[in-house]
């Protein structure tokens, strides 16, 4: 192991399961970041990037293994690792110049100090005259200054930044990127090495030195890449496109199952289903089958084209692969044969396609309609399904699947669900 | 406008946890063992016989200030007690469990009934003095105000932003510095506003502890409470007139100088800022904002509190290590100090039930509680027959509740026993039912707080769906169907629950009531501990209390959390 800022080793993190069990979210972490190094966790919801972010801080500890910061072991929040949080997480109730003086308080500094410090900072962020603003009567992109602002005034060592722009339209995130490549690059930030969380890719490639692509249930590291363009970089240079189009291929590989390397995604009773409703996934069939993409598209692109993110987008694909209406290969997504024929067809007739997909292919779909029938009354509690879940999965997986299933079900009329009194049953209203 | 929910309606699915049953033993036991105390302590007060206060109007503004006095003192302490009581509940996992269903069965407790037992309680403290009768008047109004406001900052503390947690620690705040940085003014809002309810609640209080006649020690502390019981004792209208006079430039005083000042401090302190809603206005707040002696003084008081956050720091350096111990030392305290609570609790009632109290008693109490429980179901449902309606009318018409939700308020704050006399009077000229005309009087104070929050709730509908309707051209009990009283549901039902725990306190001065020698009386629970009270007989306060709170704690559990629930999950819009 290298002997960097920060070394992590072998890192678990797991919570107990209702059944006695236990729930992974993240297992053998292995990183380490060295000085002058900006470092990407790059993955989709679930991921547990964010996890791994609090566990270096120190906001939370880990089940297994160890977070090293300058030799030593981070039990607590260490002094010299701070923070940029995706809402911002401002104190509206203090001024601009309160929030960035708020971390050199607590540090029990001098007055004067701490206000000498807290001008410089909100200089060079570039919020000179809003001192006294309340965070209320700021535009995001500032809002968001105030926090790399807050961050920094401190001298930290490691800056963490948990999805800092994310929350910001896309003109702002990129002035904000942009402004802060400038100071990094100019050896104007106090900082010695950054790490960023993030679920947008080009905007991982843009700024990372490394960056580390993680799975999904649990979260582990599958890959690793290193960015040797210079900065700036530009989105439409060749190499950053190929790199962007590298990591697609990564993280729509297909991972491997318990039961061996399965070239299409298979759904297990206690699989998470990816809440996408039944009309987001007719949507993305019928502009996959009509032009420019014809059935096939490459992803990047489409997310381009759909002003999608990999959150937003990936759910769907995984839904579309799931019910074998498409599926996906080196980064590009293709409607299967049965998905071109579901996107010829009207409603009535998509239903129909759909509930055979769903029973064939979703087991959990087909084990609710069986419970059902196999019932005198045909009908069943939701809390019946939900205690089966919960022994596989967490308990927000657990509400989200039944969530999606629900979903699946009444567009496929294969049973209905009651939210009042939360039963299953096969009638439909008339 | 926010509403406040009086009852805790998080969490269980069960009715009554077992941490339930323990709170009500502990809170029985206690009530059970000041009334030993008091019917001990209870004979050497008999001498304590003070001057009886004068009729001229001319006193009225000294007792008025004696009395809002009182109510601020009562303020204080139960902002002590909130940070206290609802910090520990909140930050510890164990001490959670008992504290906040203790709260919730305190919040049910007849304050009223109280007052008798805690007069001799405190006064036996501070024999003979004054003093002591002041205590218990202050305490009286303490545990009107203090549960709810309690309730609320742990309900805050319970709901601040992860991430906003995650920063105080990534920047390595201390506690103390964390609970004035974030706690604090995370709850403020919410805090004001039940400050304001609890305020409006305790003028009641205040009056009705001012003139207390246990057995034959009559308390009276000079104030606008013990002047209208002497008013009522001379059958002097005038005076009652004059009282009420000033009572309500009392209250416009309290709202003007206090209450919207604050209101409008607090607004800054609001974590989300819904766009479109008009930022309070006080006029008293500008002045004090403008004022420059006001702001040297603000300055100094900051760089006091903020040398405070840094003198702790230096201290006591933040980490994970010592907070633990401190938790596990809570967690044993709590693991030995309850059970040992507990089981004198279990004693005092088990010799209290064995000895005190025959089983016809029980009986009796709540057969009563069944009269007074119809009552209260009666007045709600007309209440709401009346101010439903009109709240939605008032409500969907912004300029009208404009004005209409203010006066509300303030009617809502006004202490409605002040009007008593004036309807007993009434009841005694024209000889009159008791047992149906008393029981407006338990309603009188409370039917308010039904009225603004339906407004509050109708002005809430959003323009859209008014706009949906009239564009569908749905109209008349349709819309009211559909609509309406959907939309109001969630907000009515918080201001029900609050009217309906009022009135069975009011219960216990609307029953019965004098007009100089002239007694009415009502078959009720209410009835039956103001008697006891006059009678001085412990037991069986202490027995009405009980099967009171027992009434309330079980409507509370079966009917309007359920409803609140199924009100909150259903209809609440966006």
């Amino acid at each position: 192991m290298s002997t960097g800022l920060l070394d992590v080793h072998s890192l678990r993190q797991s919570f107990p399961r209702a059944d006695g069990g236990e729930h992974l979210v993240l297992d053998g972490v292995e990183l380490s970041l060295a000085q002058g190094q900006i470092v990407g966790l790059l993955g989709r919801t679930g991921s547990g990037k964010s996890t791994l972010l609090r566990l270096i801080a120190g906001l939370a500890q880990p089940s297994g293994g160890t977070v090293t910061y300058l030799g030593e072991r981070v039990t607590g929040p260490a002094p010299g690792i701070a923070m940029v949080f995706q809402s911002f997480a401002l104190f509206p109730w203090l001024t601009v110049l309160e929030n960035v003086q708020l971390g050199l308080e607590a540090l029990g500094l001098p007055d004067a100090e701490i206000r000498k410090r807290a001008l410089a900072a909100i200089d060079l962020i570039g919020l000179d005259g809003y001192e006294s603003a309340f965070p209320r009567e700021l535009s995001g992109g500032m809002r968001q200054r105030v926090g790399f602002a807050r961050a920094l005034v401190v001298h930290p060592n490691i800056l963490l930044m948990d999805e800092p722009f994310s929350a910001l339209d896309v003109l702002t995130a990129e002035t904000l990127r942009t402004d802060f490549l400038e100071l990094w690059g100019e050896g104007k930030l106090p900082i010695k090495g950054v790490i960023l969380v993030t679920h947008n890719i080009e905007e991982a490639v843009l700024l990372c030195d490394r960056i580390l692509l993680f799975s999904t249930n649990p979260g582990r590291i599958i890959s690793e890449i290193a960015v040797d363009l210079k900065q700036p970089r530009n989105r439409l240079d060749p190499r950053f496109r190929d790199l962007v189009e590298k990591i697609y291929v990564a993280m729509t590989a297909r991972t491997p199952t318990p039961i061996g390397i399965s070239d299409r995604p298979v759904a297990t009773i206690n699989t998470v289903l990816p809440r996408v409703s039944a009309n987001l996934l007719a949507g993305l069939v019928e502009t996959l089958a009509a032009a420019p993409y014809n059935g096939r598209a490459d992803l990047p692109v489409l997310a381009d084209e759909l002003h999608l993110e990999i959150d937003d987008l990936f759910p769907v694909s995984d839904a579309l692969q799931l019910l074998r209406l498409a599926e996906t290969e080196g980064g590009d997504i293709k409607l299967t044969d049965i998905g071109k024929q579901f996107a010829e067809l009207g409603t009535d007739d998509r239903k129909r396609l759909f509930q055979r997909q769903l029973l064939s292919y979703v087991p959990f779909a087909a084990h609710i309609r069986d419970v059902l029938q196999g019932r005198a009354n045909h009908t069943a509690p939701k809390s019946r399904f939900f205690d089966e879940l919960e022994d596989h999965m967490s308990t927000e997986d657990a509400e989200l699947t039944l969530r999606a299933v629900i979903g699946w079900g009444r567009y496929a009329e294969v049973f209905a669900y009651d939210d009042d009194s939360g039963t299953f049953s096969l009638e439909n209203p008339t | 406008m926010r509403v406040f929910v009086p009852i805790s309606v998080g969490g269980w699915t069960r009715l009554f946890s077992r941490w339930d049953v323990l709170a009500i033993l502990l809170i029985l036991g206690l009530l059970v063992f000041l009334g030993e105390a008091s019917r001990n302590l209870f004979e050497p007060l008999a001498e304590l016989q003070r001057q009886p206060p004068s009729l001229d109007p001319r006193n009225l503004p000294e007792y008025a200030a004696r009395t809002t006095l009182r109510i601020l003192i009562a303020m204080m302490l139960s902002l002590v007690f909130t940070f206290t009581y609802a910090t520990l509940a909140a930050k510890s996992r164990s001490a959670e469990r008992l504290l906040v269903p203790l709260l919730d069965i305190l919040q049910s407790v007849p304050i009223l009934g109280f007052i008798s037992v805690t007069v001799v309680f405190f006064m036996s403290l501070a024999p003979g003095r004054v003093l002591g009768a002041e205590f218990a008047s202050i305490f009286a109004i303490f545990t009107s105000q203090a549960w709810n406001m309690a309730f609320s900052f742990y309900q805050s503390l319970r709901t601040v932003p992860v991430e906003l947690e995650e920063a105080t620690r990534n920047f390595r705040l201390s506690g103390w510095m964390r609970f004035w940085r974030l706690d604090v003014p995370f709850a403020i809002p919410q805090l004001i506003w039940n400050m304001m309810m609890s305020m409006s609640g305790s003028w009641f209080f205040v009056v009705a502890s001012e003139a207390i006649s246990v057995g034959n020690t009559t308390v009276t502390l000079p104030g606008i409470g013990s002047y209208i019981a002497l008013a009522i004792e001379h059958r002097d209208l005038a005076a009652v007139i004059w009282a009420i006079g000033t009572m309500l430039v009392v209250i416009l005083i309290y709202d003007q100088v206090l209450f919207r000042p604050l209101v409008a401090w607090a607004d800054r302190f609001r974590f989300e800022q819904e766009p479109g809603v008009p930022a309070p206005q006080s006029w008293a707040f500008d002045v004090l904002r403008r004022s420059r002696i006001v702001e040297r003084l603000r300055e100094r008081v900051t760089a006091l509190w903020r040398s405070s956050l840094r003198w702790r720091r230096s201290r006591k350096a933040p980490s994970g290590a010592p907070a633990q111990r401190a938790g596990r030392a809570l967690a044993l305290l709590f693991t030995v100090v309850v059970p040992v609570l507990a089981a004198a609790a279990l004693w005092q009632v088990a010799t209290f039930s064995m000895t005190g109290i025959a089983l016809r008693d029980v009986g009796v109490a709540m057969l009563l509680g069944f009269a007074t429980l119809a009552r209260v179901v009666v007045l709600i449902a007309i209440a709401s027959l009346i101010w439903v309606p009109i709240g939605v009318w008032v409500g969907t018409r912004p300029r009208a509740a404009l004005f209409v939700q203010p006066v509300a308020q303030f009617l809502a704050a006004f202490p409605a026993n002040l009007l008593f006399p004036i309807v007993v009077s009434g009841i005694v000229a024209w000889q009159l039912n008791p047992n149906i005309w008393l029981s407006p009087l338990m309603i009188l104070g409370t039917q308010w707080y039904i009225l603004f929050n339906v407004i509050a709730g109708a002005a809430a509908i959003p323009a859209e769906l008014r706009a949906v309707a009239v564009n569908l051209r749905v109209r008349g009990w349709l819309w009211w169907r559909r609509i309406a009283l959907p939309a109001v549901l969630p907000y009515y039902v918080t201001g029900a629950i609050t009217a309906s725990g009022g009135s069975w306190n009011a219960s216990i001065v609307a029953e019965v009531a004098s007009w100089g020698n002239e007694h009415l009386r009502a078959q009720g629970l209410g009835a039956y501990i103001a008697e006891q009270t006059d009678a001085g007989d412990f037991h069986r306060i202490v027995l009405g209390i009980a099967v009171m709170s027992l009434f309330v704690v079980v409507i509370n559990r079966v009917f309007w959390r359920p409803l609140y629930r199924y009100a909150e999950r259903k209809f609440r819009l966006g």
